[in-house]
Parts: structure tokens; C-alpha cells; sequence
């Protein structure tokens, strides 16, 4: 087996809050986003990285490429640790890496034509190339998102919520790139658009070969996009392994919390659903519960709990708890079909 | 008769692009203690709907039509009389609680103000009635809790907070616009289901507007489906979602990502639709599966065809259905 495309070892990223009251001179707060995260993502599979806002997956994702400072190791292709790289170094594997954003619009330059946005990361990364072989690229990716080429000279503002996330999934594709991380890219859309937009990324993970690092709080949509999941909560990961295990046979409470906690479009199983409820708010961030973070809200915590962070493999997945166990409840509503 | 009786709404916006029709001649019957969804995407006039039955739509807006609230009309009543039935008789939740508080009030303060106002209860009195609402909202510590600022609070306790100060007057009708959009999904199901008892408890009518379907199916006993300010379908739940009979609701469920099952998603071909102008047509038409050359000329008429349920299309339902 070759080395995954894709590796993050015991990922960490801090903040320093520093707050207007704070004496200049003080050790301002850290609040810990990435607390220890690793993942080996391999090529032509989509990892979906999924929890509650404030959970550290957009951060984890922007530290994946030097967007924020980041500690622990990013390892490329087996070789290349992305996080010892020079900004000048790691300017070679951007265009191996692309992204795409949650607010469509804003996420492109209200200035700029289509054809100007989606030709930037060409002039960028393949400056050598000349100006008709550029606008051909443009043509031929504006084609794959389903864009028309008369809408090239046509500025942002003119398009619609799910046609300004087309030019931003053109725009990152433009460079072909091996890996593209997509932050909420459906989340700002409606049902019937969003629907629209995965089936594009679909077709284009099948037909380039695309690894996709897909974040979403909407677990419906992960379960139908991803190969893998990992599910974060204050910055740790809970539970992770591949997707259809993970869905109908949740081990970690709080996995099963979030699952039980998506309406599913039916009034019958809507009625009969169970919810599992976790006690109270989520913590501080910056002040979490020592030991594992879910255990000041989770059913299941014991004493150790607060004295060992817990670390578990169950059935070859991972799952940090102490107490694992299925949730009947939780099954009874997703493994049956 | 109906609690409240919504007969061919009309809502116009005039903008410097022309005249907006966001709702077009819709009209629905909410009994007392029902739970009505008013279901759609963004830009099918669910949510002005419900502004122009409160006389909230904004300055450039205009409603026409029929409300009756308990046999009396009130659509486009002078603000003196409407304020008199808003908060009191009707009531309303809004998406983001951070915005639809005023963050320069303690909460004490926002909260009594409705009672001194609509029951002339004293502040004291007032304050302890906020302080058993916040109470049967759960929210934890309510007597101390009062006395803070909105920010102060959690996105999911400030829509508690949204839902308490809503329920201070014992409204017959809770009109909730997307309340639990904002929010993750674990708090979004304890707010719906502290909606739903409360509902229960209250006997109050509820209309949910919402674009989750998901929610929809967890809380409500009826709902109409609406596209570009129109009533496509109109079912007890159901039905609606077991059988649907009108080709944009078999499209919407047909394109969203249940959790249940890893069943492909279908997605709606082309784009949502633009308001400006008379609507000629079906508003779906240009996206629809089933179109006929009829359907582009001819609005059809919304029609009921079995027991609460009513559907506007020009193909017949074995057709749509099949």
C-alpha cells in the first residue's frame, strides 16, 4: 500500500486571547482549537471532518496549509512535512492543495469577472503560461461546473447562491489540484441547489481522482459524500473511521448525541425517534474540563474520565472514551435500511 | 371556524428593480392548538408571509388580502389596534434572538416591559412572571439569570430567552420563523422539543416556518409547501411526506440527504426564480420534470382533491405520483 496523500500527526493549533483589560506583560490565555489531531487521508477518498460550531474543523482544515500556525506534523505524499516548509517552499504544494469556502459570494472578488477569478490561480501557479492557453483552461473548467462560456465577462453579484459556489469550485479546480478541502460548501445553499452542488463534486472526485476533505455540520450530507469521518468536539477528535460503520453503529456518546439529534424527513420516525441528550452548555474553550472534554455534559462519565484524556480502538475505529458502547436507540433509527 | 383565516394574500415590494411579488394570492386556516409548517426554500415568501399577517413588512412593502384573526379582519389595522393582538393573541419567534433582542436591555427589563405594557402588571410582579417563563424554558438559574444582557447568553438560551419573553402573555398563536436555524444541531432539537411541549401544554397554536423538512416531520401535524410565492402542495404530514402530489415536493424530498439512508440524492435542475413582475405561469415550471406547454401560460389554481390536502399543478396525480 502506497503512503496516504495526506497525514496530520498530533495536529495542534493555539490561540492567544489576548483581552483589552490584559496587562501587556501578562501570559494572555491559550485557547487550544486542534487539541492533538491526527488523520491519514489516502488519495481518491473524502474525509468529512463534522461537529457543533466552535469545534475546531474549519481551523484544523486551515492549518492542513499553513493558513494558521499549527503544531505537530502535516506529512505530504509520505515524505514532505508541509509545516516545516517556507512560505516560499509551500507555494508548490498550494496549487496541489485547493479550497473552497461556506459563503459563495464572498469568498470571490465582487471586482473581478468570472474569467478573472477563475484565471488568478493561474497566473499565480502557472505563470509561465501564455494567455490563450490560459483562457482555454477557463473555458474548460467554466464547461466541468457546468457554467456557460458566455458568462465569463460577467461579475459575481450577477449569480445566483449555487452558481457563485460553481465559480469557486472552478476556480480551485483550474490548478488541478491532487487534494481539495471544501469548508461548509453547501451549507449557505438551499435543498434544491445543495443537492446541485454535490452531485458536481461527485462527479469530479470520479472523473479527476480528487481527494476531498469535505467539512460539515450537516451530517446527512456527510453521510452521503465522505469514504471516512471524523468527528470533532472543543478540538479533540471523538470518533473516527469509515463512514457506513460510523453512521449506523456509533460507539462514542457523543457521536450518538449528534446523530440522535438530526430530524430525518419522516413523521414516523420522527415520532418514535429517541433523543439523546447531553446535560447543559458547551464548555469554555478556554477553560475545558480536564481529561476527556464531553465529560461534564455526557451520560456515560465516570471518575476517570476527569483524570485520563481516553484514547480506545473498537473494531478498528477509533473511538476516545472510556466507557464505548453502542446505543440501541440510536441504531434502531439509522441501521435498519 | 378557524383561528386564524389567511384568504389571497398578496405581497408586493416596490425596489428600484420594479415591483417584487413576493406572495401571490395565498390563503390557509390555522385551528386552535394546531401545528401548521409553512414549508419553502429562500425567496418563496414563507417568511413575508407571516410579516404582512403581523403588519411587519417593511416600508416599501404592501399587503392585500384577508386575515381573520377569531372572526375579526386585521390585515393592514393601524399599529395601535395590531399591538394590542401582537404579543397578546399572537406572538412571534425569530431566527436570530441576537438581533430580534435589544442588547443595551437587561433581559429583566425587555422581558417585564411586555407585561407592564400589555397586562399592567407592576415591575416587581412583572419581573417574577419573566422569572417563571425563563423557569419553564429551562433555562438553568433563571432568577439570577435575569439580570443579564443578551450576549451574556449562549446562542441556544437566547432563543430560550426569544421563546420565554413570546410566551408571556399566553398567546393563542406562536408564529416561529426559522427559530432554530442558527443553531447546531443538538440545540436545535432541545429548542423544538421544548417548543413542542410547551405547545402542548399551552394549547397553543403554531405555525412553524421553516426550509427543514426534517423539522417539519418532528414537529408539526400539517404543512404547506410554498415556491416562488406561491402554495404548491398542502397535506397533513403524512401523506406529505409518504406521498407527495406535487412535483416540486417529490423534488425536495427527492434532493435532500437523509441521515437514515445513503440513498443518492436527486438534485432540482436550474435555478431559483426571479420575483420581479407578475408571475405568468407556474413559478416551478422552468425547473419541473413534469412541465406541459400549459404550465408556463396558466397558474393552476391551488385545488383540494381528499381530506386537508390540496395540491396546484396541472398533471394529474397519478402522473406526479407514479
Amino acid at each position: 500500500m502506497s503512503a496516504p496523500l495526506i497525514e496530520a500527526r498530533d495536529l495542534r493549533v493555539t490561540f492567544d486571547i489576548r483581552r483589552a483589560s490584559d496587562l501587556p506583560w501578562s501570559t494572555p490565555p491559550r485557547l487550544r482549537a486542534v487539541n492533538g489531531v491526527s488523520f491519514a487521508l489516502e488519495e481518491g477518498k473524502t474525509l468529512g471532518i463534522v461537529g457543533e460550531s466552535g469545534c475546531g474543523k474549519s481551523t484544523l482544515a486551515r492549518a492542513l496549509i499553513q493558513m494558521l500556525p499549527a503544531e505537530g506534523q502535516v506529512i505530504w505524499q509520505g515524505e514532505t512535512d508541509l509545516l516545516e516548509l517556507s512560505p516560499r517552499q509551500m507555494l508548490k504544494y498550494r496549487s496541489d492543495i485547493q479550497m473552497i469556502f461556506q459563503d459563495p459570494l464572498a469568498s470571490l472578488d465582487p471586482r473581478m469577472t468570472v474569467g478573472e477569478i477563475i484565471a488568478e490561480p493561474l497566473r499565480t501557479h502557472r505563470p509561465k503560461m501564455g494567455r490563450k492557453e490560459r483562457r482555454e483552461k477557463v473555458r474548460q473548467v467554466m464547461e466541468k461546473v457546468g457554467l456557460l462560456p458566455n458568462q465569463i465577462n460577467r461579475y459575481p453579484h450577477e449569480f445566483s447562491g449555487g452558481q457563485c459556489q460553481r465559480i469557486g469550485i472552478a476556480r480551485a479546480l483550474v490548478v488541478e489540484p491532487k487534494l481539495l478541502i471544501c469548508d461548509e460548501p453547501v451549507s449557505a445553499l438551499d435543498v434544491s441547489i445543495q443537492a446541485q452542488v454535490i452531485a458536481l463534486l461527485e462527479d469530479l472526485r470520479r472523473d479527476l481522482g480528487l481527494t476531498i476533505i469535505f467539512i460539515a455540520h450537516d451530517l446527512s450530507v456527510v453521510r452521503h459524500v465522505c469514504d471516512e469521518v471524523m468527528v470533532l468536539y472543543l478540538g479533540r477528535m471523538m470518533e473516527a473511521g469509515p463512514t457506513e460503520r460510523l453512521f449506523t453503529a456509533p460507539q462514542h456518546p457523543y457521536t450518538q448525541a449528534l446523530l440522535s439529534a438530526v430530524p430525518i424527513p419522516d413523521p414516523e420516525v420522527e415520532r418514535s425517534k429517541k433523543l439523546i441528550a447531553l446535560e447543559g452548555d458547551l464548555p469554555s474553550p478556554l477553560n475545558p474540563p480536564s481529561g476527556c472534554p464531553l465529560r461534564t455534559r455526557c451520560p456515560r462519565a465516570s471518575e476517570i474520565c476527569a483524570s485520563e484524556p481516553p484514547t480506545a480502538t473498537v473494531e478498528g475505529r477509533e473511538v476516545h472514551c472510556h466507557h464505548p458502547g453502542p446505543a440501541p436507540e440510536v441504531q434502531a433509527v439509522l441501521a435498519e435500511r | 371556524m378557524a383561528l386564524l383565516e389567511v384568504n389571497d394574500i398578496n405581497v408586493r415590494f416596490d425596489t428600484p428593480e420594479g415591483e417584487i411579488h413576493a406572495v401571490n394570492g395565498v390563503s390557509f386556516a390555522l385551528e386552535r392548538g394546531e401545528a401548521l409548517g409553512i414549508v419553502g426554500e429562500s425567496g418563496s415568501g414563507k417568511s413575508q408571509l407571516s410579516f404582512s399577517i403581523l403588519g411587519l413588512l417593511a416600508a416599501n412593502g404592501r399587503a392585500s388580502g384577508s386575515v381573520k384573526f377569531d372572526g375579526r379582519e386585521i390585515l393592514n389595522l393601524p399599529d395601535a389596534e395590531l399591538n394590542k393582538i401582537r404579543s397578546e393573541r399572537i406572538a412571534m419567534v425569530f431566527q436570530d434572538p441576537m438581533t430580534a433582542l435589544n442588547p443595551y436591555m437587561r433581559i429583566s427589563d425587555q422581558m417585564a416591559e411586555v407585561l407592564t405594557l400589555h397586562k399592567g402588571l407592576s415591575k416587581r410582579d412583572a419581573i417574577a412572571e419573566a422569572v417563571r417563563m425563563l423557569d419553564a424554558v429551562k433555562i438553568p438559574d433563571a432568577k439570577n439569570r435575569v439580570r443579564l444582557f443578551p450576549h451574556e447568553f449562549s446562542g441556544g438560551m437566547r432563543q430560550r430567552v426569544m421563546i420565554a419573553m413570546a410566551l408571556l402573555c399566553k398567546p393563542d398563536v406562536l408564529i416561529a420563523d426559522e427559530p432554530t436555524t442558527a443553531l447546531d444541531v443538538t440545540v436545535q432539537a432541545q429548542i423544538m422539543d421544548l417548543l413542542g411541549e410547551l405547545r402542548r401544554e399551552l394549547g397553543m397554536a403554531t405555525v412553524l416556518i421553516t426550509h427543514d423538512l426534517g423539522v417539519v416531520a418532528g414537529f408539526c401535524e400539517r404543512a404547506i409547501v410554498m415556491y416562488g410565492g406561491q402554495v404548491m402542495e398542502e397535506a397533513p404530514v403524512d401523506p406529505l411526506f409518504a406521498q407527495p402530489t406535487h412535483p416540486y415536493t417529490k423534488g425536495l424530498l427527492g434532493a435532500l440527504p437523509r441521515l437514515d439512508t445513503d440513498r443518492a440524492m436527486t438534485p432540482i435542475r436550474g435555478n431559483p426564480p426571479n420575483m420581479t413582475g407578475m408571475p405568468t405561469g407556474c413559478p416551478f415550471c422552468p425547473r419541473c420534470d413534469f412541465v406541459e406547454e400549459i404550465c408556463a401560460r396558466q397558474m393552476p389554481p391551488l385545488t383540494g382533491f381528499a381530506e386537508g390536502r390540496a395540491r396546484a399543478c396541472h398533471r394529474a396525480i397519478e402522473e406526479v405520483a407514479a
